[in-house]
């Protein structure tokens, strides 16, 4: 089956989805990643890879961590960064998304890593590309509506080895709103490509999306339940917009049922790691004791989100 | 295929050589994989203060628009501080010169050494950049598609022992 993300020779292209990787890209660009963690502690925080490269941000829907983690990565690999606030610029004068794309390729960018509210936009741009630029201009999906979030689950599955060395024996629950979560999706093929054997996702049936266990994950509805023995608790950020519809009671329901508390914590193993996306929202799917408790690893989740960024660029661009 | 070079024979032409200079305030730095071997044997057998510096020059190379990043990227690894440090810098072969150009570059984004030598077990025709060693344990011509390749047996009979074999050159990549 062809997979847009991969060139004639089978090497990564452009990083859309981690859905249709194998596990020794994948196991590349973790090793690679960990070799740019120690980057950050140097003198000189920077290497030439990318020198003389441009990487254009293309952030059609809000985002401040996802956003900056992947300038700052672009520039410690020495590449030029250009951030375009879409919102404010062509988009809203009735500019197509293509246009956008040709008008910036003729600038000469390199590399285009693009947030889109619309799942699939970031495809349409690498095919797009392929087709009229040619090979040496790379896409990264960085968040497309309920799709794909793939850097996120790579960082996730780093940050995952980093604590537990070994995926071959844990037990990772996945909580919250996994209807409207791309980062839940991308984690779950990160988790299965590299043999996690139990993945057990938690919570409200309107937040669950049909046809969960045909990816072959466990699913509960109750917490308590779903946390027993697991090693790795994922908390995913509920949307506040979804708190509107019908599908939730309100904030403090949802925090009774499925925020993370201490209490609910030690139903895990003592040495349970609890990870968080970001932005948390304190007091709704996490309580504040347990974010910025000892088994908590989600700040640096955000450090090794650099070294991930940093990997899958300089991958790209060097096929 | 030509034969290799005796490595052993030339680490011992570059230890005797160590041995008669004073170096006894240098810090080592090997670059992976094979300068690492030669420069923690070298650290023992001259008794420099440890611990090495290890060098991987992948993110470093002037050659990533045409061979991308290799499979493997070994840690870079610097234990000691390199402002005002004299370093030894060691490496298996020393070729076109291009691979020591990288190293330097990395050393530098740790600091600003006192001064940079350099010792190689083995010089290799065919330099494109105007970098030498300072010591040099054999001299060797190879065709250009032929790559010699240190390979380290730590615990042989007579103790640590060090081989070279003439393989193609070919590039690593990662793919499906």
């Amino acid at each position: 089956m062809h997979n847009p993300q991969l060139n004639k020779n089978g090497e990564l292209q452009h990083l859309l989805s981690i859905d249709g990787l194998n596990a020794a890209i994948v196991r590349h660009i973790l090793d690679t990643a960990s070799r740019f963690v120690g980057v950050s502690d140097r003198d000189v925080k920077k290497v030439p890879l990318l020198r003389g490269k441009s990487v254009f941000n293309l952030f059609f829907e809000n985002s401040t961590r996802t956003r900056t983690t992947f300038e700052i990565a672009a520039t410690r690999l020495s590449a030029d960064v250009i951030n375009l606030n879409i919102g404010a610029s062509s988009t809203s004068k009735g500019e197509s998304l293509l246009d956008t794309i040709d008008n910036l390729a003729a600038m000469h960018a390199d590399m285009f890593v693009v947030r889109h509210a619309q799942s699939g936009a970031p495809y349409l741009i690498a095919k797009h590309v392929d087709h009229l630029h040619g090979p040496h201009v790379h896409v990264i999906n960085a968040g497309d509506g309920r799709h794909a979030h793939p850097t996120q689950g790579l960082l996730d599955v780093y940050t995952i080895r980093h604590y537990k060395k070994d995926f071959t024996n844990l037990t990772v629950a996945i909580v919250g709103d996994i209807l409207h979560s791309r980062v839940a999706r991308s984690d779950i093929h990160a988790l299965q490509i590299l043999g996690v054997p139990e993945i057990r996702v938690i919570g409200p049936h309107t937040l669950l999306p049909s046809g969960l266990e045909q990816m072959g994950v466990r699913v509960f509805q109750d917490m308590a339940e779903g946390l027993k023995g697991v090693d790795v608790i994922m908390m995913l950020r509920l949307q506040s917009e979804r708190m509107k519809g019908a599908l939730l009671p309100s904030a403090q329901e949802f925090f009774k049922s499925y925020g993370l508390t201490p209490e609910k914590l030690s139903l895990a193993k003592p040495d349970a790691i609890v990870m968080h996306p970001g932005p948390m929202n304190r007091g709704i799917e996490i309580d504040s004791s347990v974010a910025d408790g000892n088994q908590s690893v989600i700040l640096p989740q955000v450090t090794f989100g650099i070294a991930i960024r940093m990997a899958v660029m300089s991958i790209l661009a060097g096929n | 295929m030509q034969n290799p070079p005796d490595a052993e024979r030339a680490y011992a032409a570059l230890l005797n050589q160590l041995q008669a200079e004073r170096i006894s305030h240098y810090r080592l730095v090997g670059i992976h994989s094979g300068g690492v071997w030669i420069a923690e044997r070298l650290q023992k057998d001259l008794g420099l203060p440890g611990p090495i510096g290890e060098l991987d020059i992948s993110f470093y190379r002037d050659d990533y628009d045409q061979i991308g990043l290799h499979a493997e990227i070994k840690p870079t690894a610097i234990g000691f501080d390199v402002e005002g440090a004299s370093i030894l810098l060691v490496d298996d072969v020393l070729y076109t010169g291009r691979t020591i150009r990288g190293a330097l570059n990395v050393l530098f984004d740790y600091g600003r050494p006192a001064r940079v030598d350099f010792a190689t077990l083995v010089d290799r025709l065919g330099r494109q950049l105007p970098i030498e060693a300072r010591w040099v344990g054999t001299r060797i011509d190879l065709p250009k598609d032929e790559g010699l390749v240190l390979t380290r047996d730590a615990d042989g009979p007579t103790g640590e022992r060090f081989a070279f074999s003439v393989e193609p050159f070919v590039s690593v990549k990662i793919s499906s």
